[in-house]
């Protein structure tokens, strides 16, 4: 096993961080071992069931299957970041409001998946939400619910950021 | 006041469950702590020869490399009803992915590097993977006979073999007779979170971190396997990241323990998601079905033969197979039935509770038999089952409880909200059936509610939140009956050394069972204020009137916290209250007791398949649970429309696939595949039937697992009547249906 370590810089939810990370370690890895955001979960570890998602520089990115090193000088958006001052964004609201959330395990790739389909696409039909969700798996299957949730937050516009 | 029973209040952990900060086990980290990785063998099984750890235990940072032979002799074995499982692979493994070493290193890397260099010299032995091979007198015995020398099925890999049944099925005739199998493959359970385990010495015992359904059957077993007293032995249970019954039983936690106290350091193991598919999952069954009907389609007799193909061990399986048999002819009035089913053992993953807990299994038989009927006889599907559905209070399971509620609502509610009879479209079909599982037949279940001083109240009970919502509703029921907020209710679980004994968190009990024990709580905190008030007032308890968080006497009344105030005053102080449901087991019962309530649940599907793919589409899904009282509504519907889903899951894609070595060739999402948010129905509705007439708090009946009970039945027969030809084995892949549609065409 590659053991050589590469130091990076990247920001995590605007705070900027200076790290030696290890060659082999994914993006996952660091955020939830090294800087101890674990709020980011670990299902596959494959790329297949989205739990892992986080934005890398505005998009939604599975961060098992992106090592660390490749972030080097990437802005970095954890489901951490998305509450302002200890105020849930308007999506979260929506996932809590809605019912979307049950066990919760899979609900922070979820909520940032969601979230990147709404920056790029602030009223999506049903469809393009099933779409932009497709990749994030739910075991206790709220997805009507998640879809509700989604439709709920693009009715009541995005988040400032 | 304010009413918090039958409001959809939100979820109470939900803002922690958006933000990422709720900690899972494999969240949590602690000083010291080593990383644990498990060494196992690439096939079903295999002797173990000798296990060589030197190149491992050379590598830096590698504290300890754990065999069957650094543990007690003989190893301790370990399992809910039978001891069969033994702490790590003693000799041979038994199914593939049974550890036969694990490793603590400091760092996850160390741990799987070393894992990889452990040398286990084994010769691949021949496997027990089918019904049929587990049959077979000729097969390999999975399970040493040493194990269960007074059984005299010992020298057969029949674990279990059961009898239940009235009347006489042999000496009957019927105007119609049909028998057919009906096949349920092995599926997993999936729950996003992977197992997760840590394990430290602690206070001259341990203490364990699992994200277990039953923290208390846990403690039991590491005291059992360590020999510590309970009281040394701290189990903290998390709120599962999704369970489903797959978390419900101890899996690699002793093992955990003994490296715990090898080392002297905290150990921590998370599986991956390939490990989580060979930790536990749903029996597989073959069940064969002889049915006697008459002309009106009124049911004459049920025979009933269930093989059920259990793993390795024997962990709840055998508790799945009585349960699942025992109710195996479903919500009907059948007046004789047989039922024979085998427990059978094989060296497959050990099967354990799954959502259902087998029913899916035995309804998918047996409702697909009252269909074939129906079609036969040239009744209507719903009229047949409306025939035989038993009235409110008669019996149908002979010495169990009476039917307990209006099942002929939830069926009739179902056909109308699906368009039973309404024209159909080319290529579709409907289809409709009904779920009965039983409940708790014992259990012992208690909590404490600690009214504070300011009159806010923690409630502590030893039941878990695996997403169903357990927090959510004892909280309800807390504030409705202290009159309180929300806000101003703790729930405190998940820690055996804080929390009083809860059997286990299973079978759809906990609205029920411990919430009748936080009712009884709630009860006897308003009876210490009565007392409080009469002895601060002078008037007699018998005047004092305690409800909705105020307590009034004849000449005054005060909120619950000023009467504190003014009893205690700066002593401060506070009122406890506990509370307790307890059923003990009642011998000579079957199933050691009857039943608390049935879960009743009416599922109905339209489906279109495309002929040419044999794909199949479910533009709309219904299903009805008869909860008695939701006390939560929007929890109760995201439990039914969950399981419809998950149900959805194990009828269209699921199934575990071995090859001829007995190994998973479909581990992971891709290759193993459940549902995703596109798979869903197109329209989906859950309804309730609420005629308050259950035994929970506020005539509660337990729900979430009804909404799976009869999905396969009720898609099959969709299916069936879409494409006009059956199909008896599950998962209904398109390959199967198309070839079910070519068979169609041959014969037609």
């Amino acid at each position: 096993m590659d053991s050589s370590s590469v130091a990076i810089s990247l920001t995590v939810n605007g705070i900027a961080h200076s790290l030696e990370v290890l060659s082999s370690h994914t993006l996952l890895k660091v955020l939830r071992d090294q800087l101890g955001l674990t709020g980011t979960k670990e299902c596959c570890s494959l790329g297949e069931c989205g739990a892992c998602t986080v934005l890398v520089d505005g998009r939604a990115v599975n961060s098992c299957l992106m090592l660390a090193a490749e972030a080097d000088g990437c802005s970095i958006i954890t489901v951490e970041g998305l509450a302002k001052d200890s105020r849930l964004s308007t999506l979260q609201e929506a996932f809590l409001a809605e019912g979307a959330v049950q066990c919760g395990f899979c609900i922070p790739g979820m909520v940032m998946s969601a979230h990147y389909l709404l920056s790029h696409n602030p009223s999506p039909s049903v469809e393009e939400i099933k779409e932009g969700l497709a990749g994030n798996l739910c075991r206790c299957a709220g997805y009507g619910r998640i879809i509700d949730a989604v439709r709920a937050a693009s009715r009541q516009g995005a988040d400032d950021d | 006041m304010t009413e918090w029973i039958g409001q959809s209040v939100k979820r109470v952990g939900g803002a922690e469950r958006v933000t990422g900060a709720q900690k899972y086990v494999g969240d949590i980290r602690l000083d010291g702590m080593l990383w644990v990785k498990l060494v196992t063998l690439d096939c079903g099984h295999a002797r173990i020869t000798s296990i060589d750890a030197t190149e491992a235990e050379k590598l830096p940072g590698v504290r300890c490399v754990m065999t069957a032979r650094d543990l007690p002799q003989p190893v301790p074995r370990f399992g809910p009803n039978l001891q069969d499982r033994p702490v790590i692979a003693v000799g041979e493994t038994k199914f593939f992915g049974e550890p036969v070493a694990a490793v603590a290193a400091e760092t996850e890397d160390a741990a799987r590097e070393a894992a990889a260099l452990v040398r286990v010299a084994h010769e691949k032995l021949p496997g027990v993977y089918t019904v049929d091979e587990a049959l077979d007198p000729g097969a390999p015995l999975v399970q040493d006979p040493v194990l269960r020398p007074k059984d005299a099925l010992k020298d057969t890999n029949v674990l279990e073999d059961l009898r239940f049944g009235w009347g006489d099925v042999d000496a009957l005739s019927a105007d119609l007779v049909i028998q057919n199998v009906y096949t349920f493959p092995m599926v997993t359970h999936f729950a996003i979170e992977p197992h997760a385990f840590i394990a430290m010495p602690e206070d001259g015992g341990v203490k364990v971190w699992s994200p277990i359904q039953h923290p208390f059957i846990l403690q039991k077993t590491i005291a059992d396997v360590l020999r510590l007293p309970l009281a040394k032995v701290r189990i903290i249970a998390p709120d599962p990241g999704g369970a489903f019954g797959g978390k419900g039983y101890p899996k690699f936690e002793p093992l955990l323990a003994f490296m715990a106290l090898r080392t002297g350091r905290p150990v921590r193991l998370a599986l991956t998601l390939e490990e989580t598919f060979q930790a536990g999952r749903r029996m597989a069954t073959r069940v064969h079905v002889r049915s006697g009907f008459g002309t009106d389609g009124s049911l004459v007799f049920h025979d009933v033969t269930a093989d059920c193909l259990i793993g390795a061990y024997a962990d709840i399986g055998l508790r799945v197979v009585e349960k699942a048999s025992y109710t195996a002819c479903g919500p009907y009035r059948v007046p004789n039935v047989r039922i024979h089913s085998r427990a059978l053992l094989s060296h497959t993953t050990p099967t354990t509770a799954f959502r259902g807990f087998g029913v899916p299994q035995m309804s998918w038989a047996i409702e697909s038999q009252i269909d074939e009927a129906a079609w036969k006889l040239g009744v209507d599907r719903v009229a047949i089952r409306l025939r035989n559905l038993p009235e409110k209070g008669e019996e149908f399971i002979r010495g169990d409880i009476p039917c307990d509620g209006n099942w002929r609502e939830a069926l009739e509610k179902a056909a109308s909200a699906i368009g039973w009879g309404a024209p159909l479209a080319k290529g579709h079909g409907r289809g409709i059936a009904l779920g009965l599982k039983i409940s708790a037949t014992y259990a012992a279940s208690y909590c404490i509610l600690r009214l504070h001083y300011d009159g806010s109240a923690s409630l502590l009970t030893g039941t878990s939140d695996m997403g169903q919502g357990a927090r959510t509703v004892f909280a309800q029921i807390v504030a409705q009956e202290m009159g309180l907020s929300i806000e101003q209710v703790a729930v405190v679980m998940g820690d055996t050394a804080v929390v009083p004994y809860d059997t286990s968190t299973s079978a759809s009990r906990s609205t029920v069972i411990m919430g009748s024990a936080v009712l009884k709580a709630c009860q006897e905190v308003k009876d210490q204020m009565r007392s409080l008030a009469a002895e601060l007032s002078g008037a007699p308890e018998s005047e004092i009137n305690v409800a909705g968080g105020r307590v009034r006497w004849p000449r005054g009344e005060a909120g619950f916290a000023e009467l504190l105030r003014d009893y205690y005053g700066t002593t401060r102080g506070e009122i406890i209250g506990v509370g307790s449901f307890v059923k003990r087991k009642t011998a000579g019962h079957p199933l050691a007791g009857k039943t608390v309530f049935y879960e009743l649940s009416c599922s109905a599907a339209e489906v279109s398949v495309d002929e040419e793919t044999g794909m199949i589409w479910i533009p709309s899904y219904v299903t009805v649970g008869d909860v008695g009282k939701a006390l939560n509504p929007q929890h109760v519907e995201m439990q039914d429309s969950g399981a419809a889903i998950m149900g959805l899951g194990h009828t269209l894609m699921e199934h575990i696939i071995l090859d001829g070595a007995g190994r998973i060739v479909n581990l992971g999402a891709l290759d193993y595949r459940i549902p995703t948010i596109k798979d869903i129905p197109a329209s989906q509705v859950s309804l309730t039937v609420e005629n308050e007439d259950g035994p929970g708090p506020y005539g509660a009946k337990g729900t979430g697992e009804g909404g799976l009970l009869a999905t396969a039945a009720a898609v099959g027969s969709a299916v069936r009547e879409a494409i006009g030809a059956p199909i008896r084995d599950l998962p209904l892949t398109p390959e199967r249906v198309w070839r079910a549609i070519q068979e169609r065409d041959r014969s037609g």
